[in-house]
């Protein structure tokens, strides 16, 4: 219990929607008058569930509610969630930026927050000065970063620059710098917020490492949020998943990023359609190859199976069916096609077909994949959809060296070695 | 359960008492307020010719602007007084406390940006506005000294007194004034927006309300003490007295601005701190 460092009970957020105008002086006389009574506030009862995409009833929403959870010394925490799921408002109040309605968080140590690096930076000043001046800002002491200034230039590769006003920077430049100060300071406890969604990936892998010496090796604890699963998945062990304000998961990653994409590929579908929809993917499941059970897991080197759905809305003769395999960082690792076997179909309207292909075998390295499907007709695309769904390859038998396969290695070859001859 | 509770470094909660004023925290970022205050004064006349130049030609045109308009046009009097010295005691010492009220009055929205990032204590911000703001009096009071000594080295009618001593303290009154009126204008308007476009000319109106123009010897009586309710008068007044000895000197003038300075300090801190913690949802 004792290296507990941060504990989060009952907090809520409540905001008030639409413009603060006509009314705002009525509400706050109102609102006073209650507590000279010595009443409860009354707009903390209302307010309703934090749902973007509904009309709001009330004036006042719910932005978090009721949010409990525990971070323990050196875990790096992962909070992921669709937009407006809470996320932002639950880091800001970790960072005080702005205080809770309800509820309390307890923490031990220094909190700091990278969100959105670079605030502060200030345009006309170079970037030695705006070191100085940002990392202040982040909480050193002067002595601290003179200290460090070195390791900091040197982190953000802008050595060249360091003299040259931060508005001649460009916007990679100015990350770079930004990250290289934030990651620099020593809190006990580290908050960051999409800071990997810019800069190159070079840069970005180097992020990544750092804030793994941060976790492993200094055992800090990280917050983290991102809407890059892949970058969560490799960073946090454990997990808190947002929902319209309300924690739905919390616990180990993999179990939290499985309830993410249950929960997002129901949506998936709404958002990142492309297409005419002659043609139209109704659902598409995966087979592991050991249980033959649909599931989202394979063994690495094993065959795997899915099975597709489709309808046909109009008729086409010429169907074609794509599927992209892309690793966690989004990067393109196999394309196959029905091209490839020499497979085109042809549906008439309102058909429904169901279909089956194989893979020999499932040779990626161990991780977190995902696919986008596409079906075409004569080169017209007619659905396609992004990051369908994840699964997972894991270590199998195949591999037998000590450790599993390197996650770092992009694929796996299975070789048989013989001895031809021994002199 | 209960002896774990006293290991928290941190804990948040909705809101805290009214003089929970955390002035522990504001001293641990104490390095902070000084880059602020570099910031304000490096990047203010970065990409300008005349650089730090600026400071000594602000109030040295508006001095002479003034001898123009208000000692030779309309014919005020300065009480025997050489005007551009006369007028330059005034706008220094008024410039202080105006720049201090402006400036920081505009804390919350300016800042907002950052305030939304990062967490320090927000007052930092006013208090480096009113050190990067002493910074400018400085220069712009070495200015006036050297006006003053040409005057004297030139035979004129001027002679500093004992008040000289009270200068510190007249510097204090007014970083207090324009701090906590500052803070409790910041305060409001991260709400209501209308005070800012009430104070960028009520601050000049509050100039005309004090004997920055005209010496407080040639005020009709019954005007008198409309004039003595502002704060700022027996201040720029003591000033004036302390370096070229005229203009009235009052002990319980300088207790009642005294007493203004302390009381509307102490509320701006209490309710800058208040909405500091909530603002965010508001600007």
């Amino acid at each position: 219990m004792s290296d507990t460092v941060i504990k989060v009970e009952n907090l809520s957020k409540q905001y008030r929607l639409g413009e603060l105008g006509t009314g705002t002086i009525s509400h706050d006389l109102n609102r006073w008058w209650h507590k000279v009574r010595g009443k409860e506030d009354p707009y903390l009862k209302i307010g309703e569930v934090n749902d973007r995409s509904t009309k709001a009833i009330s004036k006042y929403t719910w932005a978090l509610r009721d949010i409990n959870f525990e971070v323990k010394q050196g875990e790096v925490l992962g909070i992921i969630g669709k937009n407006g799921a809470g996320k932002s408002t639950l880091l800001k109040l970790l960072s005080r930026v702005t205080a809770p309605t309800t509820g309390t968080i307890k923490a031990k140590g220094r909190i700091a927050s990278l969100l959105e690096v670079g605030t502060g930076f200030h345009e006309d000043l170079t970037g030695r000065e705006n070191i100085f001046l940002n990392g202040a800002i982040l909480g050193m002491t002067k002595s601290e970063i003179r200290t460090k200034f070195d390791e900091i230039v040197a982190f953000s590769g802008t050595e060249r620059y360091i003299d040259t006003p931060v508005k001649r920077y460009s916007s990679g430049m100015r990350v770079r710098l930004a990250f290289a100060v934030a990651a620099h300071l020593d809190p006990e406890i580290l908050i960051v917020d999409e800071v990997l969604a810019v800069g190159d990936t070079e840069f970005q892998k180097k992020a990544i490492g750092k804030m793994q010496d941060v976790s492993t090796k200094e055992g800090r604890t990280v917050l983290f949020v991102s809407h890059n699963m892949a970058a969560i998945y490799q960073l946090c062990n454990k997990g808190l998943l947002l929902s319209n304000g309300q924690s739905i998961s919390e616990g180990p990653i993999e179990q939290v990023l499985d309830h993410y994409t249950t929960l997002t590929s129901t949506m998936v579908l709404e958002s990142q359609i492309k297409g005419n929809l002659n043609i139209e993917l109704l659902n598409i499941e995966l087979y592991t190859n050991y249980t033959n059970k649909s599931s989202n897991e394979f063994l690495i080197g094993y065959p795997a199976e899915f099975k597709l759905k489709i309808q046909a809305n109009h008729s086409a003769q010429n169907i074609e069916i794509g599927i992209n395999f892309k690793n966690n960082f989004g990067e393109l690792i196999s394309h196959i096609t029905s091209l490839d076997s020499g497979r085109t179909f042809s549906l008439n309207e309102g058909e429904v077909i169901e279909m089956v292909f194989n893979l020999t075998s499932i040779d990626f390295s161990p991780g977190l994949y995902w696919i986008d499907v596409f079906i075409m007709d004569n080169g017209i695309l007619l659905h396609g959809i992004h990051d369908i769904l994840s699964f997972s390859v894991l270590n199998s038998n195949k591999v037998k060296r000590p450790g599993g396969f390197p996650q770092h290695v992009k694929l796996f070859t299975e070789a048989n070695w013989n001895i031809i001859s021994l002199t | 359960m209960k002896e774990q509770d006293e290991d928290w470094t941190l804990v948040i909660k909705p809101s805290s008492g009214l003089f929970d004023l955390q002035l522990k925290e504001v001293w641990r970022y104490r390095d902070l307020l000084q880059m602020f205050v570099r910031r304000d004064f490096v990047a203010v006349y970065k990409q300008t010719i005349l650089g730090p130049i600026w400071f000594f030609l602000q109030p040295l045109f508006t001095t002479i602007t003034f001898t123009i308009v208000f000692g030779n046009i309309a014919g005020i009097s300065t009480d025997g007084i050489p005007g551009p010295l006369f007028y330059m005691a005034g706008i220094v010492g008024w410039n202080y406390f105006s720049e201090c009220l402006t400036t920081t009055s505009n804390t919350f929205i300016q800042n907002a940006n950052i305030f939304g990032k990062v967490y320090f204590p927000r007052l930092i911000i006013p208090l480096s506005i009113v050190v990067s703001n002493l910074l400018k009096f400085g220069v712009q009071f070495i200015l006036f000294l050297a006006l003053l000594s040409y005057f004297m080295f030139t035979g004129a009618d001027v002679q500093p007194t004992w008040a000289m001593v009270l200068v510190p303290f007249l510097i204090i009154l007014m970083a207090a004034l324009g701090l906590g009126f500052g803070m409790l204008i910041s305060a409001m308007t991260t709400k209501y927006r209308d005070l800012k476009f009430l104070i960028t000319f009520g601050v000049q109106l509050a100039m005309y309300a004090s004997p920055v123009i005209y010496p407080l010897s040639t005020l009709p009586e019954k005007y008198k003490p409309f004039i003595l309710a502002n704060p700022m008068t027996s201040i720029i007044e003591t000033f004036r007295y302390a370096f070229v000895g005229e203009g009235s000197f009052n002990w319980m003038y300088l207790g009642y601005s005294t007493l203004f300075a302390f009381v509307v300090l102490a509320l701006g801190i209490v309710v800058f701190n208040k909405v500091e913690k909530s603002f965010m949802d508001t600007v």
